[in-house]
């Protein structure tokens, strides 16, 4: 038998009875902590970087060649209008990361730990978020890369694209607290991704993401214009070809106040008291 | 501010109702600081929920508990300060690496980065996991599993460390370990709360036992308390031919006036007795009734006894 696969209880002794409780960590410290946990699990799994990798390029190609002919006449200046939409639509889905996470930790037990922490409880919450944050980047950086080697010019700009991600972070941050939400109260993994799945698809094409709300039939043009999808949209895609207004960016980062405003909260709540 | 308490645990009428089941139906409690107690019960008893309201993440609906002189529902971080759970389920998180998870765990504790590291690998020496401490934790087996989720409740020593079914589904080296786990958890001053399903568990660890049933207590106190509840003492009796069972326990429950326990062989019998010299004489019966005995013993009755004794009622 391995002799040092034992415990060994002298030295176990010694571990029990040589540290002292330290103070608890400030939120920040908590924060940077979870966001290693979620940086140490890409680490492990690489390959789950595929999606914010491949799935843009995909997405990218797809739509303006199968669309590009028939919506604008041309690929090249359907992709001018469509990159900004397309880029919403792939990152907001990769908004559950998240919640999905969550719903795991509940599952494996390691939530229980964590709830017994001396720490202060959201920061497991936002290094997570903070670690998709960088995905978001990753899933922009790539297409718009690609976009720019199709064709794709930006008016706004280098500062217009960033403020225009920038932006697009801002609201899937916000975004992500209904699926953390969720991910409270549903019993599974694939039941979260589904109802995700049912929310973004429908709201991210019912938006002006594709197609220009003005050529839709009234009642859905309605919907489409108080769509928060669509006022993402419209100032990303203002921000990228450098003609937003201020209020374009103002709706976004109050639709985006009002998501954390219900749901942040919301979340805690249901964390604390979960069973 | 550090309160006096005379007890690491103490609860009255604890109640936890999930709709219509009541899973804890009014538990009271006073664990000793310093002491190994143990929670012996079948599953779905409710030693897990018992637990989980001592451990601040649920809520009683009726009485109340302390932990250290600290409200369980009203002083969550104070409580939270003093203890650590160890799940039935392994609180660790299986997609990282053993020494990944103790430095996060550290970390949260508020060790600085080089310390926690320290800490870690200190931990993973003593708990013989340095082989296997960049391996990820879901290529690992269940002792070391087990093994790894202590040590991360241990990160700082916690007053109080609630165990639950800490041995289930282990082999009986890994078993061992933890319990030697245990043993040198109280030496260092830590009051341990454990629930087992196993008698021998109890037996072996804990210096008074509370039998949970139905999400009530039915019995507490020692090992030895609560093996004497039952009956002073235990006779078996081996006979030579099955045949003569029948006849064997007329002549017993004649003399004892005891009820014979059933057992798995018909050939052996068990019943309580009062003392020595009434089993001798029930024994002289035996032979005068021409019932041959091949085997006899007289001893305390084991947990196991107990246990089916008390929860039969």
């Amino acid at each position: 038998m391995n002799k040092r696969d034992v415990i060994d209880n002298q030295q176990l002794h010694a571990a029990l009875t040589t540290n002292k409780r330290p103070t608890p960590p400030n939120p920040l410290n908590a924060v940077f902590t979870f966001a290693w946990r979620a940086l140490l699990k890409v680490k492990h799994q690489p390959e789950q970087l595929l999606d914010v990798a491949a799935l843009p390029i995909l997405f990218l190609l797809m739509f303006t060649y199968l669309f590009g002919g028939a919506i604008a006449g041309s690929t090249k200046e359907y992709l001018q209008f469509i990159l900004p939409g397309i880029l919403v639509q792939t990152v907001t889905q990769i908004t559950m990361y998240t919640g999905m996470e969550l719903n795991k930790d509940i599952q494996k037990g390691f939530f229980d730990r964590q709830r017994t922490l001396p720490i202060w409880l959201p920061s497991s919450l936002i290094g997570a978020l903070l670690v998709d944050s960088l995905r978001y980047i990753i899933a922009s950086t790539v297409m718009v890369s690609f976009a720019l080697i199709l064709g794709f010019r930006p008016q706004g700009g280098i500062i217009g694209v960033g403020l225009a991600v920038a932006l697009l972070i801002i609201f899937c941050f916000s975004l992500s607290w209904i699926w953390n939400t969720l991910a409270l109260i549903m019993r599974s993994e694939q039941t979260l991704m589904m109802t995700s799945m049912m929310v973004i698809f429908p709201l991210t094409f019912l938006s002006s993401a594709f197609v220009d709300p003005s050529t839709m039939p009234r009642f859905l043009e309605g919907f489409v214009k108080i769509n928060p999808i669509s006022l993402l949209v419209d100032a990303v895609r203002g921000l990228m070809h450098g003609i937003a207004s201020g209020q374009d960016v103002l709706w976004v980062l109050l639709s985006s106040a009002i998501l954390i405003v219900i749901f942040a909260p919301l979340t805690m709540y249901l964390y604390r008291n979960k069973k | 501010m550090v309160r006096a308490a005379d007890y690491a645990i103490e609860a009255h009428g604890l109640v936890k109702k999930f709709g219509d089941f009541t899973a804890v139906d009014g538990i009271d409690l006073m664990i000793e600081q310093g002491s190994i107690f143990g929670f012996l019960g079948p599953n779905g008893a409710g030693k897990t929920t018992t637990v989980r309201m001592l451990a601040t993440l649920l809520k009683p609906d009726g009485g109340n508990a302390t932990v250290f002189g600290y409200d369980v529902s009203t002083e969550t971080k104070e409580v939270r300060q003093r203890i650590s759970l160890t799940g039935q389920y392994a609180s660790i998180d299986e997609e990282l690496s053993g020494i990944e998870n103790l430095v996060m765990i550290a970390r949260l504790m508020g060790y600085a980065r080089k310390d926690a590291r320290k800490r870690a690998e200190e931990l993973l020496a003593a708990f013989g996991l340095t082989e296997a401490a960049k391996k990820q934790v879901k290529n690992y087996s269940g002792g070391m599993r087990r093994r790894l989720d202590i040590a991360a409740s241990i990160v700082v020593t916690p007053d109080l460390l609630f165990l639950d079914e800490p041995t289930t589904g282990l082999d009986p080296r890994s078993r061992n370990q933890v319990w030697d786990v245990v043993r040198a958890l109280t030496k260092a001053g830590t009051t341990v709360l454990l629930t087992t399903q196993y008698l021998e568990e109890a037996d072996q660890l804990a210096d008074r036992i509370a039998v949970i049933n139905k999400g009530k207590i039915i019995a507490e106190g020692t090992a030895s308390e609560l093996k004497s509840s039952v009956g002073t003492g235990m006779l078996h009796v081996r006979l030579v031919n099955s045949s003569d069972r029948e006849k064997a326990e007329t002549v017993l429950s004649k003399r004892l006036g005891t009820v014979i326990y059933e057992s798995s062989r018909d050939s052996e019998l068990r019943t309580k007795v009062e003392n020595a010299s009434v089993a001798t004489q029930a024994l002289a019966d035996l032979e005068q009734a021409g019932v041959m005995v091949a085997e006899f013993s007289l001893g305390q009755p084991s947990l196991d006894e107990v246990f089916l004794a008390l929860t039969a009622e």
